[in-house]
């Protein structure tokens, strides 16, 4: 799998003073950006500098045109109707199925499930994967950095259960402890269910090693893939894990709709997730025999146009290639990590050695709700608050954080924006 | 909008020295406040006697809005009559939310309408009324912790 993990060095590019365009090759930034319409906009009077994609990321044209299309030229219920329009409608919602068999690197189209999102996807592994499996006195292991929705289905279905949830310890770097990870794996262990890529400190975990542990303990593993999939590429194949979970809103996507990844044999086996019409072969009131997956777990009318819009970035991101996404943003950090590094003022949350584009900072004397809204009044979007990640911000003993998260649309020169902002708090707060 | 508006001297000042900043041990009514929006908390101590707030304390993290907002209103009520508290909280609300135009006849915001610029960011709003809602939840003898949501 091309991982972002193996772009990332130790020793990062020395890259001070390269222009606004950035040292990386294949990424045309300026064209990228009208790509994407919201982008265009001015905030308070100044152009906007959007650096919440780890929230919700902006839509390219690409994808607005495709839902567009669907709900003119294509639009009808899906595997219903004998007519044309759901004809083309189950078509294009099915070659979507294809698209994010692609986006996941996974072997078979029938392993994918369209979900709501990645909280849909865990709460689904939890609620039919592991409900039933899971006995009392049994153990689900996550980590320490998780996101509120890789923790709290857990916690639900423990309760369930009379199960345990474990936590594998992370550093001061932000790092999963993998020593303590693996001595947490037990013979009660049943699962693992770990972030790809940390939210709030941006921390790559080492999913191939996380996944191999558990493996050699026959523990099946599932990844929360929400912020690895808007950039890099994801092999779900290659990393052989059990189950692995996106959202779509976060990957250029429409929200409502997300991917789960499931292994072929634990999809089989496993209990639907919701009853209803799409997820039957047959019913009488007697008995009802369900369809297969990917089906069994789609009850009701799907988010169609969702779906083709998910699919439509695909394409995408696939025309500009997920490397020199991956490049890009990797300049991005580390010039940001560097234009930090200039104040004193400023520390940041969240140092892994391996980690995506995400800046969680906090300002001395500055509480992180006053430097969102200051940062706001000059035109730059960041995260302020906990980001789903309370015991994350416990870790850090701080309440809160801001945060900078960046996509392959951002520059160099909103770089300097950002660093510009923060001096405004400093000129309030100093 | 000028962010200094927002981020008057006296909310900055307020905001790095609280007042009346502590527990207040022999309290006769207390509230806890959350907004889990942004993880802040409150906690309000009041000391009531024949109807008027005698003394009264806070004790909680959270931004400059809401740390200077709780230190300005232990200020503004201290040794007020509980009725008259109740007042000032309408005013108040009515000034930082735009809704109303002018604060009621009669009463005095003082200090408090330092964050009157609150009201042209109305996400920040909560922040501004946390500490007041713990405060009107301390004088009903709520048990059940305050939140914004």
């Amino acid at each position: 799998m091309t991982m972002l993990t193996e772009t990332i060095s130790n020793q990062p590019p020395m890259t001070v003073g390269v222009p606004a365009s950035g040292p990386s090759r294949g990424l045309d930034v300026e064209r990228v950006r009208r790509d994407f319409p919201a982008l265009e906009q001015r905030i308070h009077g100044k152009p906007l500098v959007y650096l919440d994609s780890a929230a919700s990321a902006q839509k390219p044209r690409a994808m607005l045109d495709a839902v567009n299309a669907a709900y003119i030229f294509d639009y009808s219920n899906v595997h219903r109707g004998v007519h044309t329009l759901s004809q083309r409608a189950t078509d294009a919602y099915e070659g979507a199925r294809e698209k994010g068999r692609r986006l996941l690197g996974a072997a078979l189209r029938d392993e994918v499930v369209f979900v709501r999102g990645t909280t849909e996807g865990i709460n689904l592994v939890a609620q039919s994967f592991a409900r039933p499996r899971l006995r009392a006195g049994d153990e689900v292991l996550i980590s320490a950095m998780e996101h509120h929705s890789n923790i709290v289905p857990w916690q639900i279905v423990c309760q369930q259960t009379g199960a345990t949830l474990r936590v594998a310890p992370i550093n001061d770097r932000g790092e999963l402890e993998l020593d303590a990870y693996e001595k947490l794996l037990s013979e009660r262990t049943r699962l693992v269910a770990m972030v790809h890529v940390s939210n709030a400190l941006g921390t790559i975990n080492p999913v191939a090693e996380v996944i191999d542990l558990a493996h050699r303990r026959g523990v099946p593993v599932l990844l929360d893939g929400a912020q690895a999939a808007p950039h890099m590429a994801i092999d779900v194949a290659a990393l052989g894990c059990d189950f692995y979970t996106i959202s779509g809103h976060k990957y250029f996507g429409p929200t409502g709709i997300g991917l789960l990844y499931g292994r072929r044999e634990l999809l089989a086996e496993m209990e639907p997730y919701q009853g209803g019409g799409e997820m039957i072969r047959s019913v009488t009131f007697e008995k009802t025999e369900y369809a297969g997956a990917p089906h069994k777990f789609e009850a009701g009318t799907p988010d169609i146009v969702g779906a083709i819009g998910l699919g439509a970035v695909v394409d995408y991101l696939q025309e500009i290639g997920m490397e020199a996404i991956a490049a890009h943003e990797h300049d991005l950090l580390t010039y940001a990590t560097e234009r930090f590094g200039e104040i004193p003022q400023v520390r940041i949350i969240g140092t892994a050695r391996h980690k995506a584009a995400v800046v969680s900072f906090v300002v001395e004397g500055a509480h992180a709700h006053d430097v969102g809204t200051i940062l706001d009044q000059e035109g730059v979007a960041v995260r302020a608050g906990h980001h789903c990640a309370q015991p994350v911000m416990e870790r850090f003993e701080v309440p809160a954080t801001a945060r900078a998260s960046f996509a392959f649309y951002n520059t160099r020169h909103e770089v300097d924006r950002l660093v510009d902002a923060v001096g405004k708090v400093l000129e309030i707060f100093g | 909008m000028d962010l200094r508006e927002i981020y008057q001297e006296v909310i900055l000042d307020h905001y790095r020295k609280p007042r009346n900043f502590s527990v207040l041990e022999e309290a006769n009514h207390r509230a806890a406040g959350h907004n889990p929006l942004c993880g802040d908390r409150i906690d309000v101590y009041l000391t009531v006697k024949d109807g008027v707030v005698e003394e009264v304390s806070f004790q909680g993290s959270g931004c400059a809005i809401s740390t200077a907002s709780a230190s300005l209103m232990t200020e503004a009520v201290k040794g007020k009559p509980v009725e008259e508290v109740e007042r000032l909280f309408q005013s108040f609300h009515a000034m930082v939310t735009g809704k109303g135009d002018a604060p009621e006849a009669g009463v005095d915001l003082g200090k408090l309408e330092a964050l009157a610029g609150v009201r042209e960011i109305p996400i920040r709003v909560k922040c501004a009324t946390l500490a007041w809602h713990t405060l009107k939840a301390a004088l009903a003898e709520d048990s059940e912790p305050v939140t914004t949501e």
